[in-house]
């Protein structure tokens, strides 16, 4: 059930050249307090790398309405109409820049983009600066949740004990679900 | 899960969870070793809370509120407390400030939490692995050390809790042999303050970051490089991989998750 292939190559070339934006040089550490990396943006329905899609309002909406700080819409990216139908996952085509190779591979499902694992990155160069960062959606994290099943333990900032219980409870539950 | 040990040895035997509450949150010991004395899990929550009573700031008899308040002098104070302020002392240094256990607080009151919890719980994992235990996870508050495997096929997978929504993770890492810190203030808004900007968040209202975890091989330093590159926003991810062998995750208010290199490596 996967799109035509073309489709599928504009949508992952789109998306690496958004993971390369967002990849910070050891050059840009001098103006990491103004110029702000936007996060993984899919094409919009003309395909235009860069273009940003409203979130969908399925999962959208559970991150922002909790959240204190309200949510830019560049951070998150969401399914590609050029996708509709995709499930499974691709790899996008090696994009040679000035950094190195950058490579993507895209996990869909009905169409939409769950997951994006970059698959080469520049990153010895950026070894040598200590330092390889890259932005990543929400969206990926959602997919990381839905294999939480295998989660043994919990770091996080919880120092009472009701969100200690929380989280713990959230773990064994999923465990569970194994 | 543990007692009498069925051939009839009466030394009591551990194998699995047990949680309490020491130090003011949740200290939660799993050892997947059969074999582990329960003497040695006893001994290591009693280490926990003797490492509270000296060290707590909510205890007028501490011996950090005696030397906040004047009333021990530091060099008359414990050979641990010595220690832990030496090292409070070089984490000021080495952070550049933004770690500082005389400014975290807002009453200018000395602080060294910051790197307590990591230290006492590196030293109840050395409790257990004397006792023979090396395959187990203790976490106090989220702060978490894991040695060895938890089933014997692979790493502990340790879910580093969304900060937005409670009962989710945002990211998963697989690990042995290491601790993981986070450190955050969406559990006690305000409780992190800048000690570089008399206690005010790096931006002027707002942290840059929801979350900084640090993983790396000892907690100790985890848990404080946590506290620090919270304070320093983005730049932290870019200075935690600067320390050799450290990692960290950020995730910032914009939603993106940065990982480094050494974090990267470790994701599950």
């Amino acid at each position: 059930m996967f799109p035509k292939r073309g489709a599928i190559a504009i949508v992952l070339t789109a998306l690496a050249l958004v993971l390369l934006v967002s990849f910070k040089t050891p050059d840009d550490f001098g103006r990491l307090g103004n110029g702000r990396t936007a996060g993984i943006v899919a094409p919009g329905p003309s395909g235009a790398p860069g273009a940003t899609a409203a979130p969908s309002a399925g999962d959208g909406g559970a991150l922002g309405a909790t959240g204190p700080t309200p949510r830019p819409s560049a951070g998150r990216p969401s399914a590609a109409p050029t996708a509709a139908a995709a499930t499974g996952q691709v790899t996008g085509t090696v994009v040679e820049t000035r950094f190195g190779p950058v490579q993507v591979r895209a996990t869909f499902q009905n169409g939409r983009i769950m997951d994006v694992q970059a698959v080469q990155l520049p990153s010895d160069r950026a070894r040598s600066a200590q330092i390889s960062q890259y932005a990543e959606p929400y969206l990926r994290s959602e997919a990381l949740q839905a294999q939480s099943a295998q989660i043994d333990i919990v770091s996080g900032a919880t120092y009472t004990s009701e969100g200690y219980a929380r989280s713990l409870q959230s773990a064994i539950d999923q465990a569970q679900h194994q | 899960m543990s007692g009498v040990a069925a051939d009839g040895v009466a030394t009591r035997r551990f194998g699995g969870m047990r949680v309490e509450h020491i130090m003011g949150t949740a200290i939660g010991i799993d050892v997947r070793d059969p074999g582990v004395d329960l003497a040695a899990v006893d001994a290591a929550f009693e280490w926990f809370r003797d490492v509270d009573r000296r060290f707590s700031t909510y205890r007028a008899d501490s011996e950090i509120s005696r030397i906040g308040s004047g009333a021990l002098d530091a060099s008359a104070a414990s050979e641990d407390v010595r220690a832990i302020l030496a090292l409070c002392d070089d984490l000021t240094r080495t952070t550049g400030g933004a770690f500082d256990a005389t400014r975290h607080r807002a009453d200018g009151s000395l602080d060294p939490s910051g790197v307590v919890k990591g230290w006492a719980v590196d030293e109840a994992a050395r409790i257990l692995e004397a006792a023979g235990g090396r395959n187990f996870t203790i976490n106090a508050g989220g702060d978490v050390v894991a040695r060895g495997t938890p089933d014997g096929s692979r790493g502990w997978r340790v879910g580093i809790r969304h900060p937005r929504i409670a009962d989710r993770v945002a990211a998963v890492l697989e690990v042995s042999d290491r601790a993981v810190a986070t450190s955050a203030d969406y559990e006690r808004p305000g409780h992190i303050r800048d000690p570089r900007r008399d206690g005010g968040p790096a931006s002027g209202g707002k942290f840059d970051l929801l979350s900084m975890t640090v993983v790396g091989p000892s907690l100790t330093w985890a848990d404080a490089y946590a506290t620090a590159a919270f304070v320093m926003g983005e730049a932290g991810a870019a200075w935690v991989a600067e320390r050799p062998g450290y990692g960290a995750i950020a995730i910032t208010t914009d939603d993106r998750v940065i990982w480094t290199p050494e974090a990267d490596a470790l994701r599950a």
